[in-house]
């Protein structure tokens, strides 16, 4: 359950950012996770409102953006679609793929009062 | 105060909480002010939303104290390797069968994490190296923050060889930057040799593929070529390197492979 981690972190974020652009109150956080990056939305959704507690975020709302997973064929530089880490090339079978999006796990936007 | 990260922690113990310890920092801080917060809120509603960018990443503080950890580990010339694997596939003897082969060659420290007990470290310890033991109590993995503490606490050597050995988990750990040089990952044949594919994020992002126990192959429906071929497709790049630490077979490719990547480029 490292996605508890990753809402501490989260909430430390919006802590500082409250610090620095002057905000009270969270009411709603926009994150985009990449179809390839190793969290659970629904773990996310499920371990939001408990992390949030007692905190600047209590009772946000959560949005989560997916981000489609995008690689590079080494073998013939067609860039593809990707479900998985391990998908080959669509258009030569390669497996030589190289990730150039789907990874990211970052906080978007905050409506903040 | 800490000489890695500067946190004011001084007072550090192997029971470290990472995460916890971040946010028991803020929380003394911030405390007065959700009180604020809920003395207004009632009526503030709805009167000034507005929207703030952020477009920082959620594992951003992480990562900051692993850029710092990687500093000084060029500073001080320490090559660290993160170790992840899932529980049992034979870190701990690796590193063992390690340290014998190379204590004499070079200084060796060892960070042990596990959730629970100091039984990993004891056994490094017996070996006459440094070690440390991370209990995480509740988390699945190490963070740099509190690897940064445990090089400090250890006082690992200057040129010395780092071994990070993480919590025995194929999930959580390959989203936690330590500040390593490479992350190495061992899997054992008694595992299925599907592993690269059921666990991809760990094999995407580990630079060495340490296949273990190779002298049970005969015992056990582990297809090698089938694995690899696995690896590869998760990881074009990934390195191979097939050995038995109980038995030493092929182990001086392992050892070869640290040389050569400890030795000033």
């Amino acid at each position: 359950m490292h996605e508890l981690s990753l809402l501490e972190n989260v909430r430390g974020i919006l802590e500082d950012h409250a610090l620095k652009q002057n905000f009270r109150r969270v009411t709603k956080v926009t994150l985009e996770i990449g179809k390839l990056s190793c969290v659970e939305p629904e773990a996310l959704r499920f371990g939001f409102d408990v992390v949030m507690k007692d905190s600047l975020a209590e009772n946000a709302e959560l949005i989560i953006a997916e981000l489609a997973g995008l690689g590079v064929c080494r073998q013939c530089q067609q860039q593809i679609e990707m479900e998985t880490l391990y998908d080959p090339c669509g258009y030569c079978g390669s497996s030589l793929v190289t990730v150039i999006q789907g990874s990211e796990m970052r906080i978007k936007d905050l409506i903040v009062i | 105060m800490c000489g890695i990260c500067g946190c004011g922690q001084t007072n550090t113990t192997a029971k470290l909480k990472p995460v916890l310890g971040q946010r028991q920092h803020l929380l003394k801080h911030d405390h007065s002010h959700h009180g604020h917060v809920r003395d207004h809120h009632s009526h503030n509603d709805n009167h000034s939303e507005r929207l703030v960018k952020v477009e920082q990443d959620l594992l951003s503080k992480n990562n900051a104290y692993a850029a710092q950890n990687r500093t000084y580990f060029q500073q001080h010339h320490i090559f660290t390797l993160n170790l992840v694997s899932s529980p049992g596939a034979g870190k701990t003897t690796l590193l063992v069968e390690t340290i014998k082969v190379l204590k004499d060659r070079f200084p060796i420290a060892v960070i042990e994490g596990d959730q629970q007990t100091e039984r990993d470290a004891d056994r490094i310890r017996a070996t006459g190296v440094p070690a440390l033991q991370i209990n995480t109590g509740r988390a699945c993995h190490l963070d740099a923050h509190g690897t940064g503490h445990a090089v400090m606490e250890l006082g690992v050597k200057d040129y010395s060889l780092l071994a990070i050995e993480n919590v025995g988990n194929l999930v959580c750990p390959s989203s936690f930057d330590l500040g390593e040089a490479h992350k190495v990952v061992v899997l054992s044949v008694t595992e299925g040799d599907d592993k690269p594919i059921k666990y991809p994020d760990m094999f995407h992002a580990a630079d060495l593929m340490i296949i273990n126990k190779t002298d049970l192959l005969p015992y056990v429906d582990f297809d090698e070529a089938r694995c690899i071929q696995y690896a590869r497709q998760v990881n074009p790049d990934i390195q191979i390197i097939q050995l038995s630490a109980t038995k030493g077979d092929n182990f001086s490719a392992w050892t070869d492979w640290l040389v050569e990547n400890l030795s000033p480029q």
